[in-house]
């Protein structure tokens, strides 16, 4: 297996950040309060970034201090950043939950080795007045990435830190023009058992499919994410193109994206058809509402050894709450 | 039967064999695991690893030892029977290091954090109602204890039936889709537990010269 060495990777990083640091440290200074509560363990969002800091995309994630959370939050991220170091490299792309390629999530990296990411056509299309095909090299000339550092919170009970590298969904969905009877976004990944073996389980109801109410989709924090680490993705991490919704558990961010549909009535996922009574069409990260089988109050953020609580809406409340005044999330879970 | 004579002969020293490769086969996953942990190679989530080595490792050797009887009974392994204590405390073993894990490694002792754990998840909460059913059972089964108790010995060891299928619906209910792999072990705990019917019993014993023979 080729595995990249964490000391081929950490040093660079730490390299590039470290530029990014001393100009930072007026800004952490400033966050300094949200640090020692993240530090307390009572983690918080940090307040958006006061200033907006000129500097590259690629350089605008925190440093990593082990052990005491860095809070600059990135220029580009606003109030995307997260108050806490970034999970290691090794293991966003060693730890991998993609039943596309196998259950056992050290498996999969492995299995995607040899997955072919290109040439690769993504079709947006449904209620629409511009349907659009387009190749991921032209999306990526269209729309500059920029780097988000997002929380990842899986449905198991574990979370990551993500520096990804993306753009918002929000952009291409308004180039296509979505008709106004168009209410909800329906993705859909790649249907190729020969590459992908995990998709000979035929219990699953494959392809993969996903789904967001449209003012979900358009939310500024809904991206489209082509990279992390400020590398282009890898196949196990979804490439060459995935969604990442940071507020919902991660199997709402569906990976390897052929189609995108704007429809009228909310799609069914897939692990809506496999277990409705476990998975809605939500998913919001909830630590008030437990899985029917497990709780979800508290979750193991991967290279830490104790329990966090979880925080609704996976700490982007402030954010995203109002898209759901009204609902009762127990109900819509 | 006819080869009972010559099995006699020699099965002191196979017997002998035997026992050392039933304790030696036990503690070979916990050295594995502490070989793994010494060599950082318990994966990106190392707690949730050894949580499910431990219990993995105990389903293992309680069908194991569950299967002791059924070899004497059905098959004539009478040999069989030595190794169901020795398979029974290395299951109690591995679940009281996977009751530990995660107690004290996972939640730290968090009791807040552990009570909703274990009333929110019903696959917690069987997991440790089959744990709780384990510790009597380790308890007496010395040979003191088995004499103490006599006859309500064997009607008190007969709840690791229960046991069994405990530890079974709490690997069902833990797992998120692919369910095919308790559903085996299930089938494994069903069979061994169909073989002590007596109507069952005396049937195979009736086919099985036939089989021998055939």
């Amino acid at each position: 297996m080729a595995k990249i060495k964490s000391s081929e990777i950490t040093p660079e990083w730490v390299y590039l950040s470290r530029r990014k640091f001393m100009r930072g440290v007026g800004l952490a200074a400033a966050a300094a309060s949200a640090a020692a509560l993240a530090a307390c363990g009572s983690q918080r969002d940090s307040p958006p970034a006061p200033a907006a800091q000129p500097a590259p995309a690629s350089l605008a994630a925190p440093p990593t201090v082990p052990g005491s959370p860095t809070v600059a939050p990135t220029p580009t991220a606003k109030s995307a950043s997260a108050a806490e170091a970034l999970t290691l490299f090794a293991d966003i792309t060693g730890y991998n939950n993609f039943y596309e390629f196998s259950t056992d999530k050290e498996a999969v990296a492995r299995l995607a080795e040899n997955f072919k990411t290109s040439p690769w056509t993504v079709a947006i299309g449904g209620l629409v007045n511009k349907p659009l095909t387009i190749g991921v090299e032209d999306l990526l000339k269209k729309y500059p990435q920029e780097e988000r550092v997002y929380r990842m919170r899986c449905v198991e009970g574990w979370s990551m830190v993500i520096p990804w590298l993306g753009f918002s969904l929000a952009g291409l969905l308004k180039e296509v023009e979505p008709l106004s009877s168009a209410k909800y976004v329906r993705f859909e990944t790649l249907l190729d058992a020969l590459q992908m073996p995990g998709q000979r389980m035929a219990f699953f109801p494959w392809p993969y499919t996903e789904g967001l109410r449209l003012d979900e989709a358009m939310h500024d924090l809904t991206i489209l994410s082509t990279g992390l680490y400020g590398k282009t993705l890898l196949p196990q991490n979804g490439a060459p193109l995935r969604l990442v919704v940071p507020w919902k558990y991660g199997f709402k961010s569906i990976k390897s994206i052929v189609k995108i549909d704007l429809v009228d009535q909310p799609p069914k996922s897939l692990w809506m058809a496999m277990a409705p009574e476990e998975y809605g069409f939500y998913a919001n990260v909830n630590p008030d509402v437990p899985h029917p089988r497990w709780s979800q109050a508290s979750e193991r953020r991967i290279g830490e050894l104790g329990r966090r609580r979880t925080l609704p809406f996976n700490g982007y409340a402030e954010q995203v709450a109002q898209l759901y005044t009204g609902m009762d999330l127990r109900q819509n879970y | 039967m006819r080869a009972t004579a010559s099995a006699a002969a020699g099965s002191r020293s196979w017997g002998t064999v035997a026992q050392i490769a039933v304790h030696l086969a036990a503690l070979a996953p916990l050295a594995l695991l502490i070989w793994d942990a010494l060599h950082r190679n318990l994966t990106a989530n190392p707690i949730q690893a050894i949580t499910f080595r431990t219990g993995k490792t105990a389903l293992i050797l309680l069908v194991l030892s569950l299967a002791c009887t059924p070899l004497n009974t059905v098959f004539g392994i009478r040999q069989a029977v030595k190794w169901r204590r020795p398979l029974g405390l290395y299951a109690f073993l591995y679940a009281g290091l996977h009751f530990l894990v995660f107690t004290v490694l996972d939640y730290g002792l968090d009791w807040v954090l552990l009570r909703e754990a274990i009333f929110e998840k019903r696959y917690a909460l069987v997991g440790f109602a089959a744990f709780l059913l384990l510790i009597p059972l380790a308890i007496t089964s010395t040979r003191g204890w088995m004499k103490r108790l006599g006859k309500r010995w064997k009607r008190l060891h007969q709840a690791v039936y229960i046991a069994g299928v405990l530890v079974i619906v709490h690997y069902v209910w833990l797992v998120k889709a692919d369910r095919r792999e308790p559903l085996l072990w299930g089938a494994a705990v069903s069979l061994l537990l169909l073989l002590r019917v007596p109507a069952v019993r005396r049937w195979i014993a009736k086919i099985r010269p036939r089989i021998r023979h055939a």
